[in-house]
């Protein structure tokens, strides 16, 4: 029998504006966590290793790789997953633009991407392309070459500079 | 012909699920009782199987476990034959071979139980190359290594060389190439008395699992059910080998009386699925002095690792697509498919031609250079015309322009004017860049090759509910190219509604008929028109029961569904797909009409190498192609740009790195696909010259961007730095040794 | 996910002294864990051995960036995204902002910290050379008390350094530079733009005073078993005139002589050699310019 087990703890944390506390291993990842024992599915494993970002997340307002950080550094924190984007029923503009402009294909990448993307115009809201490309870098997609990732964030940038 | 909805851009079907995270991907799912698996594998290139230890400190009680004993019917993972087994019964014939699987309700205690798994293994000796296969080191598969192979002949290629003014060899390579989808593959199976066996999972070809299980259980095809989850790209990765996996989960299922899933991490997947052939081509060209082609001589070769899997066909394609879209009266392509005892190689977007294609497009480059004319001249001495026939005989009858093609891509790039300035700049050598542009010319048929899509004979089938929603059952899958959402588009266009109120069938073998797999550039082209065909069929039915008048709208559409539902019961239309009667091909001979129809393209690439590490930027990127018809601009071009930067990672990132047979770079860390920064803006234009046989004209376009995209950097790199380019991928590495001898000599 | 989550412990000491305790308590027992960018990779493949962990990531003690006029000390949990955020550090310590830019993506920046990066001891990392070329300090406390150790001497070999059980890495301090003409480069070569593990790493600060370079300092990484400092090339530059042709053979040469770069996965001996040799003339031409 592997040795001796460690007990499960208690992590408790806000999750898309909810207080949640779940039980769980301390080195558990946060990204099992969401998928298993909150039932947020939306945010994905690619990779495992942090390479892909298909795993990303905000934890107190900075993009994280969620397949990266262990459940007990999650006690106390801030998160936001791809199901905390919309707001109520309204697509966040970053959303609304992949959908009319092609920025998800197969659309594993699409929720870590998205958050990338949220959180670069929150850092940024008036991007350039090189900051765009820059600020995606960690994301890989391997269906769109990029392009109309661009064009949605470029778009979505357009859109919230009309509206203002 | 003026479209409504053809043409336009209409949002992807299942486009709110994916940005909101709703959409639901196989690892999504959670049955009761689940059982997590996973499978222990070979750690021998090739060996017989001494025994298999399980050592203590497991509570194994708990745990179900399955080797070949427990395969019910016959212990492999069919195909087009069945040498593969789906678990290693006497011998192992490649490194990370299934042997064992496990299954488990604690995931984490599961990987504990399978490091705690010994295979011990008698090695035998094993071969990892062409040429070692070629030589049969070995004797590893059949009587001399060789899975299949060809010979196409036209014309007399061996008296043409006494009268060439030129005779140009050269020798070409390929590595192979991860799909990396960056949703892993796993499938969910469940297995009962009452439902038979049924899998969930990430895949391409329902059909395909579904008939590899029944061979599989021995089970007749109403007991077995096969369901497509949301799948997560899959590029030809998902061809094949789901079947395994299916068969794997519905193993474990079946003996643990509980639902199985099987995910694999990044790293499993990496190291044993499958990945592009490697290939290597020789050509021997034979040219008159102004540089027109006189004799073709091609061998090729590819490496199928240890089974056969589709080797045939990636053969084929790769075999058909050696001689490129050009005139040449006399041509032999002599082709193989070797076995080494590596991971089964298999379907990777492009299939057998991204290979073959790299070859022949920078060779011409070299014929050129031997010539002493540029590189587009050449072309343009020897570009395939209307009423021209190809290598294989067939002969063209599209309207083809491939000079103008190639000219709107120079233009479009600035190619003449950048070709003078970087020429002018490098010969200075002021500075550590030199840039370059290059191109390469190409074709690629759609659809299976010759008598294949009369072999799959694919069925659609369409179905008009009471409330007017009309759902299309086709076994063809969505992974992100936009099937859903054209083939939306095309019954709305035929029934004159709107994509809102068509709905598309999960690809579910219980409902859905079986349209064939989704691969082969065949979804939209053949597919396509099929779903054309039964929406014209089941208007036809509305009409002639006079419930709906002419010049009906969606209103009329949904009431005249609503009354004969209730008139005379289900209102279904059925089409199965019909082989052109003026389309020949022989087996035989390997000769006659390929493909329906060809998409056509021109690609150039500019590039820039720093001297003082070799490493290579593409800076620009022009892709021109004639399509038929573009069905939807932004998912058409998302195709291309996708395509292309799988291309410019197949030319300049991504190598696998090999040892014994087994990937050692099975992370995303260390097996490099490109990123947002790496990549330039890649710019996409389409001609249309509508193809008959087409929905709306439409031909296919999935493959294409893999041909040319390689070789047009290859020749920009080779116009850059002086180096002549023979295999991919182009490593920093490479090209620092080959600057080095271009230097000294 | 290879790993058998039960078997590994973390806590959450109330406060850096209480850490230390913990430590001491039971030597070699805990280690501490920070951001955990490379440590969960490795137990994420089922590589990590070590089984029981001291959260650190909350430690106010081992935070923050302090200035004073001659210093700038860096908590060890300066992440890299605050490196690049700090404007002293931005204009002062440029090849550090640059590697902390150029490691791993945004998200990993968000989490990996300098003093994890420094006990990872990779060869490949890419602070160590920036560290190296602005010769900091390492402060290292424990419940002993208190050391500090020049960066250059803390790693012994490959994977091995100056840290007791027991110990941790508290600060690294930054000497502010005293001239404004200081010229530094720093040039990361990677298997591809964005997220790349170096194939090689160079950093380098000179002055040139009276047409001589004077103040020179070289480091590299991905090129021996530790970050590497190249005294042998220094040696040769110092006191020379910057263009030379003869000059700049010399010193390639003393800098493949003491560099020892390995064939792996990622890249050859023969590519890093070169490629070194190439970088240090890059590097010259920014000292001549």
């Amino acid at each position: 029998m592997p040795a001796e087990r460690a007990r499960k703890i208690r992590v408790s944390c806000v999750v898309n504006g909810a207080a949640v506390t779940c039980e769980t291993y301390p080195l558990a990842r946060l990204l099992d966590v969401l998928r298993e024992d909150l039932k947020l599915t939306g945010t994905k494993e690619g990779c495992g290793e942090g390479e892909c970002g298909a795993c990303a997340i905000e934890m107190d307002g900075a993009l994280v790789n969620s397949c990266l950080v262990p459940a007990l550094q999650a006690e106390g924190a801030k998160i936001r997953t791809i199901e905390g984007v919309a707001c109520g029923g309204s697509l966040h503009a970053v959303q609304q633009a992949f959908i009319t402009h092609g920025g998800a294909q197969c659309g594993v990448c699409t929720p870590g991407m998205i958050l990338a993307a949220v959180n670069l115009l929150a850092r940024h809201p008036r991007p350039d392309d090189a900051q765009i490309r820059d600020g995606l870098s960690g994301n890989l997609c391997r269906c769109t070459g990029y392009m109309k990732i661009f064009e949605s964030v470029v778009a979505a940038v357009r859109a919230a500079e009309t509206r203002a | 012909m003026e479209t409504r909805v053809i043409g336009r851009s209409v949002p992807r079907k299942e486009g709110r699920e994916k940005v909101t995270g709703s959409a639901r991907y196989v690892d999504d799912l959670s049955f009761p009782g689940m059982l997590h698996g996973v499978t222990v594998r070979s750690p021998a290139a090739r060996g017989r199987i001494r025994a298999i230890h399980f050592a203590d400190g497991i509570p194994w009680h708990e745990f179900t476990v399955v080797t070949a004993k427990d395969i019910p019917g016959k212990n492999c993972i069919a195909l087009l034959i069945e040498d593969q087994p789906c678990l290693a019964a006497e011998f192992v014939n490649h490194p990370e071979e299934p042997v064992v699987l496990l299954a488990h309700h604690d995931k984490y205690l599961l990987e504990e139980a399978r490091r705690a798994v010994r295979i011990e293994i008698e090695s035998l000796p094993a071969i990892f190359s062409i040429e070692d296969s070629l030589a049969c080191k070995e004797i590893i598969w059949g009587q001399d290594n060789i899975f299949k192979s060809f010979c196409v002949e036209k014309g007399d290629v061996n008296g043409a060389w006494a009268a060439a003014a030129f005779v140009v060899e050269g020798s070409y390579e390929t590595g192979a190439q991860e799909q990396l989808y960056i949703e892993p593959q796993g499938m969910i199976s469940q297995v009962s008395e009452a439902e038979g066996v049924t899998v969930w999972g990430s895949l391409q070809c329902p059909h395909y699992v579904h008939k590899a299980l029944m061979i599989l259980f021995g089970l007749p095809r109403e007991r077995i059910r096969v369901v497509q989850t949301e799948t997560g790209g899959g590029f030809g990765g998902k061809e094949e080998y789901p079947s395994m996996i299916a068969a794997h989960a519905a193993l474990l299922a079946r003996k643990a009386g509980r639902p199985v899933k099987i995910i694999y991490d990044r790293a499993e997947d990496m190291v044993a699925t499958t990945k592009r052939h490697p290939s290597r081509t020789r050509h021997r060209t034979a040219v008159t002095p102004d540089g027109k082609l006189l004799a073709m001589d091609i061998d090729f070769t590819l490496d199928g690792g240890a089974y056969e899997t589709l080797s045939p066909v990636v053969l084929s394609r790769g075999t058909i697509h050696a001689a490129g879209p050009y005139a040449c009266a006399n041509v032999r392509i002599c082709s193989r498919a070797v076995a080494t005892n590596a991971p089964p190689h298999g379907a990777f977007r492009g299939f057998g031609a991204p290979q073959s294609v790299f070859a022949l497009e920078r060779h011409l480059d070299r014929v050129a250079e031997a010539v002493g004319i540029a590189p587009e001249e050449l072309r343009r001495r020897n570009f395939i015309r209307e009423g021209q026939t190809l290598a294989v005989g067939q002969v063209v009858k599209e309207k083809v322009d491939m000079n103008g093609l190639m000219e709107r891509a120079f233009e479009l790039s600035g190619y003449y004017a950048k070709r003078r300035k970087f020429a002018a700049e490098n010969a200075e050598a002021r500075g550590a860049i030199r840039r370059g542009i290059g191109f390469a010319s190409f074709l690629h048929g759609a659809g299976f090759t010759g008598s294949g899509e009369e072999y799959l004979a694919s069925e659609v089938a369409m179905e008009a509910t009471a409330d007017g929603t009309v759902h299309i059952l086709a076994g063809s899958t969505e992974m992100g190219q936009g099937t859903n959402t054209i083939f939306a588009q095309i019954a709305a266009e035929a029934l004159r509604l709107d994509c809102g109120q068509i709905r598309i069938v999960q690809p579910d073998t219980a409902y859905v008929p079986n349209s064939g797999p989704t691969v082969a550039s065949r979804t939209a082209m053949i597919v396509g028109k099929l779903v054309e065909t039964a929406a014209v069929r089941l208007l036809g039915t509305l009409h002639a029961s006079e419930l709906l008048r002419h010049g009906y709208d969606a209103e009329d559409f949904s009431r005249a569904c609503s009354e004969y539902v209730v008139k005379h019961g289900a209102l279904k239309s059925f089409v199965k797909y019909e082989h052109p009667r003026d389309l020949h091909w022989d087996d035989q001979k390997y000769s006659g009409d390929a493909y329906g129809a060809y998409a056509w393209a021109a690609y150039v690439a500019e590039v820039s190498m720093d001297t003082r590490t070799a490493e290579v930027r593409v800076d620009d990127f022009v892709a021109v192609q004639e399509v038929g018809k573009v069905i939807n601009p932004v998912l058409a071009a998302g195709q291309i740009e996708g395509g292309v930067a799988q291309g410019i990672g197949f030319a300049l990132y991504e190598n696998v790195v090999w040892q014994e047979g087994r990937m050692v770079n099975a992370q995303m860390t260390n097996y490099v696909m490109p990123t947002s920064v790496d990549l330039p803006t890649i710019r996409v234009y389409f001609e249309e010259i509508p193809y008959g046989r087409g929905p709306a004209g439409a031909k296919g376009i999935g493959e294409l961007p893999l041909d040319g995209t390689a070789p047009a950097i290859a020749n920009a790199i080779a116009f850059a730095t002086g180096v002549d380019v023979r295999r991919v991928p182009i490593t920093a590495e490479a090209l620092l040794e080959m600057l080095e001898t271009v230097h000294a000599g | 996910m290879r790993a058998f989550l039960p078997a590994y412990e973390m806590e959450t000491p109330r406060d850096l002294a209480a850490a230390l305790e913990r430590m001491a308590g039971e030597p070699g027992g805990w280690r501490a864990f920070a951001g955990g960018t490379d440590l969960m990779v490795l137990l994420e493949a089922g590589k990590l051995p070590h089984k029981k962990y001291l959260n650190i990531w909350n430690l106010e003690e081992l935070r923050g960036i302090a200035v004073t006029a001659e210093h700038v000390t860096l908590g060890a949990l300066t992440t890299y995204a605050e490196v690049q955020r700090h404007e002293i550090l931005a204009r002062e310590f440029p090849l550090l902002c640059r590697a902390a830019a150029e490691t791993g993506s945004a998200a990993t920046q968000n989490r990996g910290t300098l003093g994890g990066n420094i006990a990872n001891a990779s060869p490949a990392a890419d602070s160590p050379p920036a560290l190296i070329v602005y010769e900091a300090e390492i402060e290292i406390v424990s419940a002993a008390g208190a050391r500090c150790v020049p960066y250059a001497s803390f790693h012994t070999g490959y994977k091995k350094m100056n840290l007791q059980a027991g110990e941790l890495i508290r600060s690294i301090r930054l000497a502010r530079p005293r001239s404004a003409a200081l010229k530094q480069y720093f040039r990361k070569v990677g298997t591809r733009r964005a997220q790349a593990i170096s194939k090689i790493c160079f950093a380098a600060a000179g002055r040139v005073e009276a047409g001589r370079i004077a103040d020179v300092r070289i480091a590299l990484g991905s090129v021996a078993p530790t970050v590497l400092r190249a005294v042998r090339a220094e040696e040769l530059l110092r006191g020379q005139r910057p263009v030379d042709a003869a000059l700049l053979l010399a010193a390639q040469d003393a800098l493949g002589a003491e560099i020892a770069p390995i064939d792996d996965m990622r890249s050859t001996g023969r590519y890093r050699r070169h490629v070194a040799r190439n970088l240090l003339a890059e590097f010259l031409e920014v000292l001549a310019s």
